[in-house]
């Protein structure tokens, strides 16, 4: 099962949350999507296999002796990464999609792709918890879209079988929406707050779309906001599976690099939930 | 005008709260909400929508049913497989080359502009307050980011406002690089966390390949303080300041839950540490940091503002 941890919102405790339910379950990959900023790897300090693999995606190269500064290029770039400049073609790189639109268009055969490293993949399995099974995508800094790296990792996890848990990034964008997509199961992480609330809502609107069954875990819960929260997940009907309490001593031991222990029964709890929704499908 | 963009790499470190409390401080100013997938400033500002505009960026395939002959050869060259044999069976895999419109034999595929969300001017109780909403599942975040950026620029020139305070995006994907391009002053704000900690360095990286000024607000300093003297030892290695460092406080999230900044609910040491920041902030960029006599009488008698 292909369970997706989102939030919509930042700091809501998505890697928390995919580090209680992996340290509950005792074979499972863990893939970390947040390439952007990922963290699982602080808590697990995974023995990494081997130093990792360049991920790349293909950006188009001028062969300046053939470009005639036509301009076809150019003309059928719809993310105006080609400008021509005189007699040859200037490329932005960061803008590219990799899509091969200007090679085709290309008449003289002055266009050839290159491979450009946009981040790396690393596999590992967690030193304490030899079950925890973890694959790690950094972005290389500058590079804008992590898009193809998270689409890359998926891809590596397509063969596993087994239980399967990605650590989204925030927000509601394509990163997150490349994240969530295909996953059998979305859980939501929010907290009792109205920016929690706020997007939250928004991050539904997506799990909706993409028609993924979707569940709420409530972190930093306390009786301030729980109920407001709980009544608008009832509202969208979608269950709140779990409630994480909201404390100092937790938010310490998170600061410190650890995820306490005290939480193993909540962590049972929406496991018990995931294989109801499992045999449920089957 | 300066603009000053408030970050952070890892999210729920206090940005949003940190850039109200700013607006709060500071004179005169416009405010951007550059989340555009989960923006919140307004939520703590009670912003009041004065203008809706809608935003188009990319482009979507649209086939003439007519002409197409299901002959294939999209499928083939599609990168992304979004299309099959003239019909878009996974639209969210469609990136918007045209790819399909530029080489289909019969001319059956045309490009449409694509509505890719809104973006709002609203008042504030701090002043104007430019904001945005991504469309549902789209790309383009980060020409919405510029797109707010602009118009936030237009009215700061327009009014002579000298600042301008943004409240940027998590990460450092294309989102937080348009936020922060040429801007006056980055400010990332980091909690004692391992995770925080790890992002910032990351964040640090990505303003030095851009050549920005940065400078640091420690939030929930409190919360670790063997990690919060690290950050500044850290800090201080890669010659980063610190302007502000600010104790773990039970407020913020009670300001939250009122709509209002933390200046507004707290008085004590978050307030003075703020106020500290702000003043770091304003001297730094060379800006007032209170309203002058003729400021004052400038906005009283301006109707526009």
């Amino acid at each position: 099962m292909l369970i997706s941890i989102a939030s919509g919102k930042g700091g809501t405790g998505k890697t928390t949350l995919a580090l209680l339910l992996a340290a509950a379950h005792s074979q499972i990959t863990l893939i970390d999507c947040d390439v952007e900023e990922p963290n699982c790897h602080l808590f697990l300090q995974p023995k990494w296999q081997g130093p990792g693999q360049d991920i790349t995606i293909m950006v188009p190269r001028i062969d300046s002796d053939r470009c005639n500064g036509c301009g076809a290029c150019s003309a059928v770039c719809l993310f105006s990464a080609i400008a021509i400049s005189g007699k040859s073609a200037l490329l932005f790189d960061e803008l590219c999609h990799s899509c091969g639109g200007c090679l085709l268009a290309c008449q003289q055969n002055a266009i050839y792709e290159e491979q450009k490293i946009i981040g790396t993949l690393m596999t590992g399995t967690a030193a304490a918890q030899p079950g925890i099974h973890l694959v790690n995508g950094t972005l290389k800094v500058g590079t804008p879209s992590a898009v193809p790296l998270i689409k890359r990792m998926k891809q590596e996890s397509s063969q596993l079988t087994g239980d399967i848990l990605l650590d989204c990034p925030p927000g509601t964008s394509c990163s997150m929406v490349t994240a969530v997509k295909n996953s059998d199961f979305c859980i939501l992480v929010t907290e009792p707050t109205p920016f929690g609330k706020h997007d939250l809502e928004l991050a539904m609107n997506i799990t909706h779309l993409l028609q993924i069954p979707t569940g709420v875990v409530i972190n930093k819960s306390d009786a301030a906001g729980d109920e407001n929260m709980e009544a608008f997940c009832t509202s969208r009907q979608i269950p709140v599976l779990a409630k994480i309490p909201h404390s100092l001593s937790f938010a310490r031991q998170y600061a410190a690099g650890c995820i306490p222990a005290d939480f193993q029964s909540i962590a049972a709890t929406i496991w018990q939930q995931l294989k109801a929704e499992r045999s449920a499908k089957a | 005008m300066k603009e000053l963009v408030i970050v952070s790499g890892k999210g729920g470190t206090g940005k949003t709260s940190i850039s109200a409390a700013l607006a709060c401080l500071a004179p005169q100013k416009v405010m951007v909400d550059c989340d555009v997938d989960a923006a919140n400033f307004h939520l703590v500002s009670g912003a009041t929508i004065k203008e809706t505009h809608v935003f188009t960026a990319g482009f979507q395939p649209h086939i003439d049913e007519q002409v197409c002959t299901h002959c294939g050869k999209c499928t083939d060259l599609c990168r992304f497989g979004a299309i099959t044999a003239g019909v878009i069976t996974t639209p969210l895999n469609c990136e918007g080359c045209g790819v399909c419109a530029f080489n289909c034999p019969e001319h059956a595929i045309a490009m449409q502009e694509k509505q890719a969300g809104h973006w709002f001017i609203s008042d504030t109780r701090f002043g104007c307050l430019i904001h945005a909403e991504l469309g549902l599942a789209v790309e383009n975040s980060g020409k919405l980011v510029s797109k707010v950026r602009q118009e936030a620029k237009k009215i700061a020139a327009a009014e002579h406002l000298p600042l301008i305070i943004t409240d940027g995006p998590p990460g450092i994907g294309c989102p937080a690089i348009a936020a922060l391009s040429g801007t006056a002053l980055a400010l990332a704000v980091v909690e004692p966390s391992l995770s925080s900690m790890h992002d910032l360095a990351r964040l640090a990286d990505l303003v030095a390949h851009f050549q920005l000024p940065i400078a640091v607000c420690i939030n929930k300093s409190t919360l670790h303080p063997e990690n919060t003297e690290q950050i500044r030892t850290w800090c201080h290695s890669k010659d980063i300041p610190i302007f502000g460092q600010i104790p773990y406080s039970d407020t913020f999230r009670s300001a939250i839950q009122a709509g209002k900044t933390v200046l507004e609910v707290s008085v004590g040491d978050v307030t003075e540490e703020l106020t500290g920041l702000w003043q770091n902030i304003a001297s730094r960029l060379n800006i007032p940091q209170n309203d002058s006599r003729l400021d004052l009488l400038r906005r009283k008698f301006n109707i526009f503002r």
